[in-house]
């Protein structure tokens, strides 16, 4: 159905950063704070409004599921240019609404936060500008019907990022940050731009009704011949691959994954939001929309789950290491990151976009909490500064552990439910089997388990060295401690509820699920959207025996790690440092994340400022300041002296000259 | 009557101004360059008196006397000049009086 | 050969031999002798041509005042041979002497090629043509206006020899 409920969803953040922004942030600050979280209210009430509106769409589809018929807004002609007529349109269907819900609501509370923690900050109205500007573009990214838009909104959050990032650009080392952040995602846009190219090449229309209405029209032996892809299955994989290349980039896999950690020289708020909950999750957003396109490209998909199962792995080893508390969320977020690819890459589209809500819950909730203990301690960010910190900050302390419980997937917590759903699916996912074999589906399986053991232990080792334990906060930080205001305080314990709720949304049918509340039933609840990419992953093998294992093993794997962590961090031991020794090489090798930077550098950036000083010495100096310029005004000085020749002031030369003239005519006359 | 043709006097007349021009492109000195600028004019003369004898018109004779008041008023002037410059520069060597140059 | 041819020949040899007498002369005085000869050839060649008036006016006025002006000066300055060989002949004073050979020497060939019938109107000539009467009369009748714009021209240039050679104005 129509209506323009939608458009006012993107508008009010969109207002809110105007006003914030045309008064160049010089409102006064419960004024400009209010106004952006009023607009955030807004669109947050107006993303219920049209849920409810979706819900009332609902109808038996007469397969046992209930389909929503997705409300549409028309918009404006924004491009008719010989056969592309494309307008700018919203689609709002039941994948959009999850990710609505979660952007406005996760985006109010996290504007919330801020108003406590930039409270002392100069630039505080352009904080809230950038913010609402950057809800605006993401809004626009999940609620946009055809690519271009969702483009328009993907750059515009990596402008926004870019923005925050560097938002203290007094440093130059923020700024920097916010640099490469917009550089590598460009080297992934240009990718997904590419992708979208040959999608249009392909089916002539670039509006996600006519993508998938045209990938629906494929019959299987469209795609695959006789065991192995044909031409056409070719096309699809490439577009598929060429999107999830821009997918690394924008959501930090392998390997464009190195602007995340980096990015944390922004506000943490704004890690918070945009490098935990919404952005980087962008990603995997784009894959679970075009389900219809992976689904017919296993190939793709097969290099998805690899990729996202490596960086899971990769990133959780330099998180063990770090030392910096939101250095050690970055690297978490890039792993975590790494499940939901595993997940969408093994066709379960579901099960990526459920742990994209519960991370969005536990992550956001584990940033503000560090934010609050930076803020407390005016802006120490080394754990080895801080602990016993529960005294002083109890709250914070509290609903710190309900995160670290709920990212280490400790049941009933949320994390536990979407990371199981994860595991169990990439280690029955037929599809792999067929094109690689049943090791493959065991690998990646095991390779996720060491990574949630890991994640359980780095998690508890950051709560435990920050938290408990003896203080080793320095001497006047610690006089001026103070407990977080109620501006911060109540959003940590909001998102602490969804943390420990969320996932009963998605109760596996292992354990009775799905539950009979249609809002309680994700699964069902996305069928509209990606249920046709998962019937074409048809069939998970293996039993509930094989569920069971997976389920059993997943506990254990969190138990290890949380064990661990507690005995060597709990209290004052020297394990840790002994073990670090014995490392040796190893350690330090995570310590400095595996030198990739130093790598790309070494590489890359070498390669690049090669090529630029050639550039510069060759064109730039030679070619156009020496022989352009400079050539012309020696040929100019040269006929110059030759013209001089003719005003030497000789009369007799004067006179030679016309009577060559005079030679001419009479030549010509006679 | 007229027994040698046109096309003589003519030719003599050529002659006599590429002996002129000849002595005004190579003479160094101011005033024999002002004389060979004198046959000059005066082989023009015998050009417009030849053709007014071929066509029995008076014109040409007209003509050739403005040339010669015209060639005396010059002369005044023009030698009046070269008394001056060589007051000031105490040379007439036309390659020396080159302060255009340049 | 006809008188006529005879004397045309001799005075055309006499003013050319004059001509280049100018041209080569060392001593400037030299040369101005010269010229004086020279103008007397080609006051002969008027006669031939049936212009007494213009021979006239050729000795009175071109060879006995422009000369004898040209003949003070010299004495005024006193100048000293001039030196010939002193500095070389530029390229391009001799490029310009070649271009006007080249010049005459064409023009000479196309006027060898004219015909004369076209241009005589085969009118005979009246006795009295060229005399000082004829030639008065069309002066003062039909070109009365240039006549008297000479006579200011002259005055100006009377004005200006003064104004210019003055030692102190």
């Amino acid at each position: 159905m129509q209506t323009g409920l939608l458009g006012l969803i993107a508008f009010f953040p969109l207002l809110g950063a105007l006003v914030n922004g045309l008064t160049g942030g010089r409102l006064p600050k419960p004024l400009s704070g209010g106004v952006a979280t009023l607009s955030m209210v807004a669109s947050f009430v107006l993303s219920i409004a049209a849920t409810w509106l979706l819900v009332s769409t609902g109808a038996d589809d007469g397969h046992g599921h209930v389909s929503y018929t997705p409300l549409l807004w028309e918009g404006w002609t924004w491009m008719a240019a010989g056969s592309l007529d494309l307008s700018f349109s919203f689609a709002f269907d039941t994948l959009t609404a999850v990710m609505a819900l979660v952007i406005t609501g996760v985006g109010l509370l996290i504007h919330v936060f801020s108003i406590g923690y930039m409270h002392e900050d100069e630039g505080f109205g352009r904080y809230f500008a950038y913010l609402n500007l950057f809800v605006f573009a993401m809004l626009c990214l999940v609620l946009g019907d055809s690519l271009p838009v969702l483009f328009l909104g993907w750059e515009g959050v990596g402008v926004a990022s870019y923005l925050l990032i560097g938002f203290w650009y007094q440093e130059n080392a923020n700024a920097d940050a916010a640099k490469k952040a917009f550089i590598v995602n460009r080297i992934g846009d240009a990718a997904l731009l590419l992708g979208m190219f040959t999608l249009y090449w392909l089916t002539g229309g670039l509006e996600f009704s006519h993508l998938n209405g045209w990938l629906g029209s494929l019959s299987a032996t469209d795609v695959v011949s006789e065991g192995s892809p044909t031409g056409l299955g070719w096309v699809l994989t490439l577009a598929a691959v060429l999107i999830f290349i821009g997918c690394t980039g924008k959501s930090a896999q392998l390997p464009l994954f190195t602007w995340l950690p980096d990015a944390m020289a922004g506000p943490t708020p704004v890690s918070a939001l945009i490098h935990a909950a919404t952005m980087v999750t962008a990603g995997v957003y784009l894959i679970a929309r075009l389900s219809g396109l992976f689904a017919l490209a296993p190939y793709a998909s097969l290099l998805v789950a690899v990729v996202g199962t490596g960086t899971a792995l990769f990133a959780a080893t330099i998180a063990v290491t770090q030392n910096d508390i939101k250095k050690v969320l970055a690297y978490s977020t890039v792993s975590q990151l790494g499940f939901m690819f595993a997940a969408v890459g093994s066709g379960a589209f579901f099960a990526g976009v459920f742990h994209l809500m519960t991370h969005a819950f536990f992550k956001a909730l584990l940033f503000l909490g560090s934010g609050a203990v930076i803020h407390g301690l005016q802006g120490e960010q080394d754990i080895r500064r801080m602990g016993g910190l529960r005294k002083s900050m109890p709250l914070t302390a509290l609903t710190f552990l309900v995160g670290c419980l709920a990212i280490a997937g400790v049941p009933p917590l949320s994390g536990f439910f979407s990371k199981d759903e994860i595991l169990w699916f990439v280690l029955s996912n037929t599809s792999v089997t067929g094109l690689v074999g049943g090791w493959v589906n065991w690998l990646l399986w095991a390779s996720l388990l060491v990574t949630a053991a890991l994640t359980a232990f780095y998690m508890f080792r950051l709560y435990f060295v920050v938290f408990e334990g003896e203080s080793r906060v320095d001497a006047d930080v610690q006089a001026h401690i103070h407990r977080e205001p109620l501006s911060m305080a109540l959003p940590l314990v909001v998102l602490a509820g969804l943390a420990v709720v969320g996932g009963f949304a998605g109760v596996p049918h292992l354990l009775g699920g799905p539950l009979p509340v249609w809002w309680l039933d994700l699964h069902g609840w996305l069928h509209s959207a990606v249920g046709h990419g998962e019937a074409l992953y048809a069939s998970q093998f293996g039993g509930d025996g094989l569920a069971w294992l997976s389920l059993g093993a997943a506990l254990v794997s969190a138990a290890i790690g949380i064990v661990l962590a507690r005995t060597w961090y709990g209290s004052a031991s020297e394990a840790p440092a002994a073990f670090a020794a014995k490392l040796g090489k190893l350690y330090t090798g995570s310590l400095n994340k595996w030198y990739v930077d130093e790598l790309y550098e070494a590489t890359i950036g070498r390669a690049y400022r090669l090529k630029a000083l050639v550039l510069h010495r060759f064109v730039d100096e030679f070619a156009i300041d020496l022989a352009g310029v400079g050539g012309t005004a020696w040929g100019v000085r040269f006929l110059g002296t030759v013209v001089r020749q003719f005003q030497n002031g000789d009369v007799q030369r004067y006179a030679v000259m016309t009577v060559l003239g005079l030679g001419v005519i009479v030549y010509l006359l006679v | 009557m007229l027994t040698v043709p046109l096309a003589h006097y003519l030719i003599l007349s050529a002659l006599l101004f590429a002996i002129g021009l000849t002595g005004v492109l190579l003479r160094r000195n101011a005033i024999v360059l002002f004389m060979c600028v004198e046959l000059m004019l005066n082989a023009v003369n015998l050009t417009f008196v030849a053709f007014s004898r071929a066509w029995g018109d008076h014109t040409g004779h007209i003509f050739a006397f403005m040339v010669i008041a015209v060639a005396a008023a010059e002369a005044g002037i023009g030698l009046a000049l070269i008394v001056n410059v060589f007051r000031h520069r105490r040379s007439l060597n036309v390659d020396e009086l080159t302060l255009l140059k340049n | 050969m006809t008188a006529e041819q005879f004397f045309f020949y001799v005075f055309g040899a006499g003013m050319l031999a004059g001509a280049l007498g100018v041209v080569g002369a060392r001593n400037p005085v030299n040369g101005a002798l010269s010229l004086v000869t020279s103008f007397f050839f080609l006051a002969g060649l008027y006669v031939l041509l049936n212009a007494h008036f213009m021979a006239v006016l050729q000795i009175l006025v071109y060879a006995g005042a422009i000369v004898v002006l040209f003949l003070f000066v010299l004495m005024l300055l006193n100048l000293g041979d001039d030196e010939h060989g002193k500095g070389k002949i530029s390229l391009t004073k001799l490029a310009g002497v070649g271009t006007g050979a080249a010049v005459m020497v064409t023009l000479m060939g196309a006027f060898t090629g004219m015909r004369d019938a076209g241009l005589t109107r085969g009118t005979e000539l009246s006795a009295d043509f060229g005399s000082i009467e004829v030639v008065g009369r069309v002066l003062l009748s039909r070109y009365v206006l240039p006549f008297e714009m000479v006579s200011v021209l002259l005055l100006t240039g009377i004005v200006g020899a003064v104004v210019v050679a003055k030692r102190r104005l």
